[in-house]
């Protein structure tokens, strides 16, 4: 074997080893957690609320908090985000100040979650006076969820080639006909994409909830918006860390981590599915 | 000139920020004749040739001094609309750039974005534009197909018809052959030949060759300025400009 394709054997055998090593972090990551929670799950875990001290029942209402705040972020981040990137990448002018809002918006999904957490309790809790509660948490993750799906959007947006914009506008039509019927169809699949993630991350999410709604335990589900509710990351968090009797609750957290693992990726398959419909709805 | 003006700029000055990319263009297209614009790359043809649809308004930080008009209006007097504008100026691009739908709905999206519903009128339309394209024949059978699916000549016949559709006066041509086969392009030229019968044809080219078989009058720019015009028989054989001599007769360019 040459030099030259020594070099090259043993870049690629490097790069190859990388993908390995994440890889196996992850097997190995998902493997623990599934062969110790599989045990907890069947559907008594799955429909009921937690009884005696937490120490037996499901994670009934746990599930139900999280899918109701996540609905909460989805209202107010997904639109938001979409109509904030297409006026950013479609209209907004290229100056300074575009340019310092785009990098705040990008540096504001670098900021840590409990920052997040506070600023709602003060915004959302207190000064609005929503209260400890679905739409607070709600509210305060949506704000989380943002920064990202407006990026994700307008990453999507950029990809479009530009002929598809001058072809519509040199048939006579108005910049909002061209970028409605010949630029948002062929983004949305990106933009949907970027921004469900945000929301699987964002559902996945304690800090931001913490103070702002989420509830150590409840005996019952919340009835409106107003209610506090119990959502799943922050009762693994209480499993796993402040219950009485943390050794005796070990396989209740690992199956509440679990259910939490497979939502998010029951999110993102939901996603892939509905990309692969609108690709094929575009093709034909 | 003893022709109609169809179009005919004024004294335009056209600006990137501060560099000035057109310089007292005084410039007349008459109707029903091709005018082809030849000459070296970055001399202002096809920022010129966008200026006659506003195509140019879309990119930020220009500037244009000066008047165009079309039919005796100014094009950039604040009373004009350009979408109205850019419906009767049509503009096929130097790359062709099917939109990524079916055939049919390539064509028929001009005519949805303006409005128009009835199915059967649509239909009409569509085949009439394919027609006047010369590629009917060839995608009668399978309107329904991706247009990526077509070859790179069809992309540009398609992308033709589809500025038909909207029944233009005038069709923008930004030098539509570079991108595709000598045969192809054979096509495209013959094409051109039959729609100045109907249409005000202005078309952008590399290739001077092409200029002297398309054109009935030529334009010759240089860094921005006009250097020569005139009916393209005479740029070809006989130039009075030295710079257009130069640059026909292959000494640069």
């Amino acid at each position: 074997m040459n030099k030259k394709k020594f070099i090259e054997f043993l870049g690629f055998f490097s790069l190859r080893i990388c993908v390995y090593l994440v890889l196996a972090v992850i097997l190995l990551f998902v493997y623990d957690i599934g062969s110790k929670g599989v045990g907890s799950i069947n559907w008594e875990f799955l429909s009921q609320a937690p009884r005696k001290g937490m120490t037996e029942g499901g994670i009934f209402p746990a599930i139900i908090g999280t899918f109701l705040v996540t609905i909460v972020t989805a209202i107010l981040a997904v639109p938001l985000g979409m109509f904030a990137a297409i006026y950013l990448n479609e209209y907004a002018k290229q100056t300074k100040l575009t340019r310092i809002i785009r990098l705040s918006i990008r540096n504001l999904s670098g900021v840590p979650s409990i920052v997040y957490g506070l600023f709602g309790v003060i915004l959302f809790v207190n000064i609005l006076k929503f209260g400890t509660s679905v739409l607070s948490a709600g509210l305060t993750l949506g704000l989380l969820t943002l920064p990202w799906t407006i990026t994700a959007s307008e990453e999507a947006l950029k990809t479009i080639p530009n002929s598809y914009r001058e072809g519509a506008l040199a048939l006579g039509a108005t910049k909002w006909q061209a970028i409605r019927t010949n630029v948002l169809p062929y983004a949305l699949p990106g933009m949907l994409t970027g921004t469900v993630l945000g929301l699987a991350r964002a559902a996945g999410e304690t800090a931001p909830i913490m103070f702002t709604g989420a509830a150590f335990y409840l005996p019952m589900l919340p009835k409106s918006l107003a209610d506090q509710f119990m959502a799943l990351p922050y009762h693994l968090y209480v499993m796993a860390t402040q219950h009485h009797a943390i050794s005796q609750v070990r396989p209740l957290a690992y199956g509440t981590a679990l259910v939490l693992i497979i939502l998010i990726l029951l999110m993102n398959l939901a996603v892939f599915i509905l990309r692969f419909r609108l690709r094929r709805v575009i093709k034909d | 000139m003893n022709l109609k003006a169809k179009i005919e700029a004024k004294d335009l000055n056209f600006y990137y920020g501060d560099k000035q990319a057109l310089k007292k263009i005084n410039l007349i297209a008459p109707k029903n004749k091709v005018t082809a614009l030849i000459g070296p790359s970055g001399c202002g043809k096809s920022t010129f040739i966008r200026t006659l649809n506003r195509m140019n308004d879309v990119i930020l930080g220009t500037r244009v001094e000066g008047e165009v008009f079309l039919d005796g209006e100014n094009i950039y007097s604040p009373k004009v609309d350009v979408v109205e504008l850019r419906k009767r100026v049509g503009m096929v691009f130097q790359k062709p750039n099917p939109f990524p739908k079916s055939i049919f709905d390539n064509i028929a999206y001009g005519l949805r974005i303006n409005g128009m519903k009835r199915k059967k009128n649509i239909e009409e339309i569509v085949e009439k534009s394919l027609k006047e394209a010369a590629l009917w024949d060839e995608v009668k059978d399978r309107l329904g197909e991706n247009a990526f699916a077509l070859s790179g000549g069809q992309q540009q016949r398609l992308c033709i018809a589809r500025s038909l559709a909207v029944e233009p006066d005038v069709i923008l041509f930004d030098e539509p052959c570079s991108a595709i086969d000598p045969i192809a392009t054979a096509k495209i030229e013959d094409l051109i030949q039959i729609l100045k019968k109907n249409y005000t044809v202005l078309i952008v080219t590399h290739n001077m060759q092409q200029a002297a078989r398309v054109s009935d009058f030529t334009a010759f720019l240089m860094l921005g300025e006009l250097i020569e015009y005139g009916e393209t028989g005479k740029i070809f054989t006989n130039p009075e400009n030295k710079l257009t001599e130069d640059y026909i007769t292959g000494r640069f360019g």
